[in-house]
């Protein structure tokens, strides 16, 4: 199929880009979209044009790095995929196609269609893990968790940091990001020891970074390629109000820790 | 038909003015109670407009550059225009006050303590009726989008696999818009009959 394609360039974060129009001939339906890229940039290159930088790895959706705003739609038309995963039968012969990074004032731009999702890596440092000491290994089945709870948790584990919440988000939010994280942590027994001070934490960190607030239009959930349930957000909040009711910071002990 | 319009008309249409003096009558003569909520109200109003100025003004700083192409999937009407529907209630707030308490707005023989006859004169131009009409369907929107998104806001709801429903949402606004623009619709039909005042009636 012939497609023309309108794609955002810009050399770097401080030059001004634009959008550059492609005609691209030839795109086989059963391409992924990335690879109907590669086409592109091979195109560019025997041109002796500047190919378009664009992040991606496992091609497989799990890695969360080929972010791409296709056509006005985080990741593109079809729900639950991530770039990677949407295939060309998804458009049609002589279709016209916009394709740019995410914006958000928290993901920098560093060149074409990537941007900086290091916003992310800093929210998960900031409360995103649990504490595990060391020793001999445990028996996997040692703690025994209710089926309802570990679905529930699991389905917010499936997040894989892509920012499409963000980008799909009117108000640039990372609430289904982070509310995903708490939840998926603060649902297990092995969360409970850091749950108060996790979803303070990790909220505060959020809003550092400069991302919007929720004004809950569930355009988050609608792009997630995972399909990630706003429910995740209401249980950050209310981890968030509950933990600001009551925690309070352990003293500084001293000595070398 | 014919006898609900008789019954309005004797009954309720001569009572009304009446019990709608002596709610006025009734609310000035607690005076401590009606400024409590006065400025609990108007306190609750001014917080919730510098909050939502404040958010908005946030989330203009949080995207920077604007997408050239985008195709929101689920938002509503409802949450896509709540700023502006906040600023006309606050714009219908201001004006509720000037036009029916203090009646120095749009308020032709406006009479203290008076309220029935207040309204049937406030709303019998067409153009303040419809402003009120406008400023209801306002309401009724932000209440679609306000009355779901604050148990969510608060971690309260419980967990849906169609979180995006919301029929106490829908309920709610339906309830409160149809019931309060029955008031200006009425006034409009020509529902308000003209009734002595009961102020000078009783000789306030
Ligand atoms: C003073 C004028 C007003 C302005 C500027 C305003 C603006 C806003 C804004 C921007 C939001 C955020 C909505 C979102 O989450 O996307 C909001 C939410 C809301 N508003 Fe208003 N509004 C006003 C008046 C009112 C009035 C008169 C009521 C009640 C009758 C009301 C009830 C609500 C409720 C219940 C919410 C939801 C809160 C939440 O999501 O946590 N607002 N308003
Ligand atoms: S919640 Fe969904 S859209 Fe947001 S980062 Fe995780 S996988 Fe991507
Ligand atoms: S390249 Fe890894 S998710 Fe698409």
């Amino acid at each position: 199929m012939r497609l023309t394609l309108h794609v955002w360039r810009q050399s770097g974060p401080s030059t001004p880009g634009k959008l550059e129009t492609y005609p691209i001939d030839g795109v086989d339906a059963d391409m992924s979209f990335l690879e109907m890229f590669d086409m592109l940039n091979e195109q560019l290159t025997l041109e002796g044009k500047e190919p378009v930088a664009f992040a991606h790895d496992c091609r497989e959706g799990i890695c969360g790095s080929c972010n791409m705003m296709i056509s006005g739609q985080a990741h593109g038309p079809w729900k639950g995929a991530t770039t990677c995963q949407l295939h060309m039968r998804a458009f049609k012969d002589g279709d016209e196609i916009w394709v740019e990074p995410w914006r958000a004032k928290a993901f920098p731009m560093v060149k074409d269609l990537v941007v900086d999702r290091s916003a992310f890596d800093r929210i998960i440092q900031a409360g995103g893990y649990i504490s595990v000491n060391t020793g001999g290994a445990r028996d996997a089945n040692e703690i025994l968790i209710g089926k309802e709870v570990v679905d529930e948790s699991m389905d917010a584990a499936a997040c894989i940091g892509c920012g499409a919440c963000v980008a799909a988000c009117p108000n640039a939010s990372a609430s289904l990001f982070t509310g995903a994280k708490i939840t998926h942590l603060g649902l297990l027994p092995q969360g409970q020891p850091e749950r108060d001070r996790r979803a303070l934490a990790m909220v505060e960190q959020m809003d550092l970074e400069g991302f919007g607030h929720c004004t809950l239009t569930g355009e988050c959930q609608e792009a997630c390629p995972k399909e990630i349930s706003i429910d995740v957000i209401k249980r950050m909040n209310r981890d968030y109000a509950v933990a600001a009711a009551r925690y309070v910071e352990p003293k500084e002990t001293a000595g070398a820790g | 038909m014919a006898y609900l319009a008789r019954f309005w008309d004797s009954t309720i249409g001569k009572k009304s003015a009446e019990a709608m003096h002596d709610y006025a009558t009734l609310l000035r003569t607690s005076m401590p109670v009606l400024w409590g909520a006065r400025i609990a109200l108007i306190g609750a109003v001014v917080l919730h407009a510098v909050a939502a100025l404040q958010l908005t003004q946030r989330s203009n700083a949080a995207r920077p550059q604007a997408y050239a192409k985008k195709a929101p999937q689920v938002t509503t009407f409802a949450a896509k225009t709540i700023r502006y529907g906040g600023v006309l209630l606050l714009a219908f707030i201001v004006f509720h006050i000037l036009h029916m308490t203090l009646g120095v707005v749009a308020a032709p023989g406006f009479v203290h303590l008076d309220p029935y006859n207040n309204v049937r004169q406030g709303l019998a131009n067409p153009l303040v009726a419809g402003f009120y009409l406008l400023a209801m369907a306002a309401l009724g929107l932000h209440l679609y989008h306000g009355t779901w998104a604050v148990f969510r806001t608060l971690g309260v709801a419980r967990p849906s696999p169609t979180p995006l429903k919301r029929r106490l949402a829908v309920a709610l606004a339906a309830i409160v818009v149809l019931g309060f623009a029955a008031i200006p619709l009425g006034a409009l039909a020509g529902a308000f009959t003209e009734q002595p005042s009961p102020v000078t009636a009783e000789g306030h």
